[in-house]
């Protein structure tokens, strides 16, 4: 059992650091409180590198509680590489509105160790918890602006719809432990597999834990918290949530449901199928809607859980494909995602606004703002070179080729693709099209535009040469169906 | 070096213009001469290539040659697989000559002279990508790319139509196109994805494919989402409404390269993927697809000549000659499908003339109004001569590229089809009505005094327009070569089918 303990050092080593960085910012002077975002994240990158050195391992920790595998691996070096670039984000917002930034950084950094346990989790209640420390520095994270009404309206928003779904999924974890006496994913499948679970209370608890994480993910019909607290939290925030949290709750949701839940597909498939129709289609339409640029980020984002959901429905037992192909559609949008945040963030930053007209002839104020949020567009409708052409690409043909049956739903998919090409060349059509009239240039912070030139390589590398990232998804992959 | 070239010459033809846009990047964008240079250069070594490509392809020994594959997504069987038979080594041409072209054209570019080359580089790269390439993940890549920089291309460098009772911004121009071209892709997708998981080898390989062979059932259900999702492209109707709109409110080397090249991408996905896959699918829907395309001939033709705008002319000339195209394609025996081969390149060339002699007129009158041109060959006769060349290679006029076409495509459809073939003959009649009223008007007759200030085609225009010419009339007579290589992609497609059904 001791031994166990070496797995963690990445853990340990984020534990420390956002120790030391909230103590750091009582005893910093203020004019140098600036350092702390380069030290959270020069911390986070070590986690990283010290995450990256587990390549290979193969460990079950206390019991099966943790996992050490090719598939936390790969997810604890992605998060803290999101972490990185959220903290250097928010040097901005952090020097104008907050006067402890040290108390900013480090809950970032804590939520970061938050996911990183969610990739490894391997049983019911250290996932919940995990899922809990990162809803409560999310609760935090997204009212941080005090003085705004609309932070506060998020905050507090998102802490009581999360309240209830955590209620929710821990009702449901309750059930599944009755009905199974099992709390460990392999625990659940073993007793499924014999028959020994009690099925009304089982089929009960499932439909409460997948509900649970409808909410985490923001899936229709338990979406409606998403664009408010987007709306409301401030822009770096909002990334974060979107990206991070979500991409979180995915990679729980996707190990329980391939090792914990698959002897029991037959039920919960139609479930997801079905949230993943009225996502994907909900999400993107009413994106069309919209005139606030994050709330449009969020309802198509929406959709994306939606194609995601679809992926997790065509999920089979040794159907490393689709898993492959969700985690990778993960990785792709997550990073067009990401860029096109980063634009927000700057552009207000600079403007303090984020209407759509605000963005008129943004490629003449800011070119490569422009560009960035162009290609993190185009990339989220699918379009190629960029990221989001090939990993749907992928996506789709692992569904139908594991599950032929999907392929009308992919067909919908596809066509909610091109609507969502819609509404991403209108915004296109704001920045390149129509005229600047007198708006100020926008000028971007150094470390932001240096963060932007590297998201959009990853989009296009990504989108052109995958193969080095599929070869770690891969490795993930088979650590899931092992 | 050589042997290098000889080698790779297809993945060069893709990297080639890839190459080209990422070192545009680099240039600062005001060194607006450098950009066009490099731009120009990069066009002069693709039409270099492409001609290589093309005269040495050896239709004696036919099949794929060329051929280049390495993997690149391998969980999902994706593989770089490049290779070329008579068709696409034809259609590698037409690309090159169209692009080169469409450069050269295209320095009088001086607003966001950098974006503009990019996205037009762009372009190319996805064009000769789908005509080289037999994977269809590469394929569908490609066919996505050429879509990609239009809704741009059109909205910054465009123009609208405006004549008070008419009104077509380029806005809404690249809108629909866009959001047409990619409501087609996604049926190609669909289809796609159903052919991969339906073969079940876990490869896009075209080839591969090919030999697995689908149920009857299956083709017969999936054929129509590649007809109907390519056709959209080539200009199908009904679904060819964003065809004059989007060609009209284009730059004019958009315009040449989306009407001269991207429209023949859809054409050539039928007869690529479509008749390749699926055999049986394709003999059960030819007789819809060649109704289709002489609905395409004569009601294009009979649009045209109610047109204004002479861009609009030749946008809806563009629908009627895709119609011959397509009804060539769908007769399945050997003069037809030849002949609709041969009719992608010819009017290929033919509508990048029209347009680059069109964008010229228009660049220094502002008005593409057909009303107020008047008698312009007394001022600019070569503009003329060259405007009168592609009019009578489009309506068919024996010594012109147009004309070896058109005949094989009415031998085919004649063989098969007596009625229709009767019907596309009435269509080369309207055209003719309607390009010859077209000369008569804007450059016969006295000269309105307005257009006193005009001037010839420029000297790169100039040089653009003869290379058009050239190969417009050289077709024309010597079309032997051209047939040739045709001929030798073509009969293996159709000696399959006919063995298969």
């Amino acid at each position: 059992m001791n031994g166990d303990w070496g797995f963690l050092t990445p853990e340990f080593i984020l534990v420390g650091a956002a120790l030391a960085v909230w103590s750091l910012d009582l005893v910093l002077p203020d004019q140098r409180k600036g350092l702390l975002a380069y030290v959270a994240a020069l911390a986070l990158a070590v986690v990283a590198v010290a995450s990256a050195t587990q390549a290979g391992l193969s460990a079950q920790l206390f019991g099966g509680l943790l996992r050490i595998d090719g598939y936390s691996v790969l997810f604890r070096m992605l998060f803290p590489v999101v972490g990185v670039i959220v903290c250097l984000a928010s040097t901005d917002f952090v020097r104008r509105r907050l006067t402890h930034p040290g108390e900013y950084y480090g809950i970032v950094m804590t939520s970061v160790l938050a996911m990183m346990v969610m990739s490894a989790a391997g049983e019911l209640l250290t996932a919940y918890v995990a899922l809990e420390l990162m809803s409560f520095t999310f609760y935090v994270l997204a009212s941080y602006a005090r003085h705004d009404l609309k932070s506060n309206e998020a905050g507090v928003k998102y802490v009581l719809l999360g309240a209830l779904s955590s209620a929710v999924l821990l009702y449901g974890i309750s059930l599944l432990y009755g009905a199974t006496g099992a709390t460990t994913f392999t625990g659940i499948a073993d007793a499924v597999r014999q028959g020994s679970a009690l099925p009304t209370v089982f089929g009960l608890g499932l439909v409460l834990v997948l509900a649970g994480f409808g909410f985490k993910v923001a899936a229709v019909p338990f979406h409606m918290w998403s664009p408010d607290v987007y709306e409301g939290a401030p822009a770096p925030v909002t990334a974060f949530l979107s990206v991070a949290s979500k991409m979180a709750a995915f990679v729980l949701l996707l190990r329980l449901v391939t090792v914990g839940f698959m002897p029991a597909a037959a039920e919960w498939r139609p479930l997801l199928a079905a949230l993943a129709l009225v996502s994907m289609v909900v999400g993107n339409m009413v994106a069309l809607a919209q005139k606030n640029i994050k709330r449009l980020i969020a309802y198509s984002s929406i959709g994306h859980a939606g194609y995601l959901l679809l992926g997790f429905a065509a999920l089979a037992p040794g159907a490393s494909l689709v898993s492959n192909g969700i985690m990778f559609h993960l990785v792709g949008y997550g990073a067009s995602n990401l860029a096109a945040f980063l634009v927000v963030i700057a552009v207000s930053a600079a403007t303090g606004k984020e209407e759509l007209d605000d963005y008129d002839g943004l490629a003449q104020r800011a070119p490569l703002l422009a560009l960035a949020m162009a290609v993190a567009f185009f990339s989220s409708a699918g379009l190629p070179f960029f990221a989001g052409f090939t990993t749907k690409f992928y996506l789709f043909t692992a569904v139908v080729q594991s599950a032929p049956a999907l392929l009308w739903m992919v067909g919908l998919a596809a066509v909610m693709s091109l609507v969502s090409l819609y509404y991403y060349l209108v915004v296109i059509k704001h920045m390149y099209i129509h005229a600047a009239e007198g708006r100020d240039r926008v000028l971007s912070p150094v470390a932001l535009s240096g963060l932007l030139v590297l998201l959009v390589a990853v989009i296009v590398i990504l989108g052109i040469y995958p193969e080095p990232l599929l070869n770690l998804i891969q490795t993930a992959s088979r650590a899931l169906f092992a | 070096m050589l042997m290098f070239i000889q080698q790779h010459a297809l993945t060069l033809s893709i990297v080639l213009p890839f190459v080209g846009l990422l070192a545009l990047v680099l240039i600062p964008s005001e060194r607006r001469t450098s950009i066009k240079a490099v731009s120009v250069v990069v066009g002069g070594l693709s039409i270099l290539l492409s001609l290589y490509i093309f005269l040495a392809y050896d239709h004696a020994r036919g099949g794929f040659q060329f051929q280049e594959t390495y993997p690149w997504i391998t969980s999902l069987g994706v593989q770089w697989h490049v290779g070329v038979d008579g068709i696409s080594a034809l259609m590698v041409l037409l690309t090159g000559v169209v692009m080169f072209t469409g450069i050269l054209i295209s320095w009088s570019v001086d607003k966001h002279t950098k974006d503009y080359f990019i996205l037009l580089l762009t372009l190319v790269t996805g064009v000769f990508g789908v005509f080289v390439t037999l994977d269809l993940f590469l394929l569908f890549f490609f066919y996505e790319v050429a879509v990609l920089p239009m809704y741009l291309l059109i909205g910054i460098w465009g123009s609208s139509t405006d004549f008070k009772t008419f009104l077509r911004t380029k806005e809404y121009g690249a809108m629909k196109l866009t959001l047409v071209l990619v409501a087609g892709s996604v049926l190609v997708w669909v289809a796609l994805i159903a052919i991969y998981a339906q073969a079940n080898i876990g490869s896009f390989d075209l080839l591969a494919l090919a030999k697995t062979g689908f149920s009857a059932e299956f083709q017969r259900i999936f054929f129509p989402f590649l007809m109907v999702g390519f056709g959209v492209l080539a200009g199908l109707w009904p679904f060819h409404t964003w065809s004059p709109d989007g060609h009209v409110a284009a730059p004019t080397a958009v315009s040449m390269l989306h009407a001269g090249v991207l429209m023949k991408l859809g054409a050539y996905g039928i007869l690529r993927v479509g008749l390749t896959l699926f055999p049986e699918g394709a003999h059960a829907w030819m007789p819809v697809l060649i109704v289709l395309g002489t609905v395409n001939v004569i009601y294009g033709a009979v649009s045209a000549m109610a047109q204004r705008d002479l861009k609009y002319v030749i946008g809806y000339s563009s629908v009627s000659h895709m119609g011959y195209v397509l009804m060539g394609m769908a007769t399945l025996v050997p003069a037809g499908v030849n002949g609709a081969v041969l009719q992608m390149f010819s009017h290929g060339v033919m509508t990048a003339l029209f347009f680059a002699v069109v964008g010229s007129i228009y660049q220094q009158s502002h008005t593409r109004d057909i009303g107020v041109f008047e008698g312009l060959a007394k001022r600019i006769g070569l503009t003329g001569a060259i405007f009168t060349i592609a009019g009578l290679a489009s309506l068919g006029l024996p010594g012109m590229s147009g004309f070896v076409a058109e005949f094989l495509v009415f031998v085919g459809t004649f063989q098969t089809y007596p009625l229709l073939g009767i019907l596309g003959v009435i269509g080369a009649a309207i055209t003719a009505t309607y390009i010859l009223r077209l000369l008569a008007k804007v450059f016969f007759g006295p000269l309105d005094p307005r257009w006193e200030k005009l001037h010839n085609l420029t000297a790169l225009e100039t040089v653009a327009a003869g290379i058009l010419v050239f190969f417009l009339v050289y077709v024309g007579v010597n079309p032997g070569p051209f047939l040739r290589a045709i001929d030798s992609g073509v009969m293996p497609l159709l000696v399959r089918m006919g063995e298969l059904l």
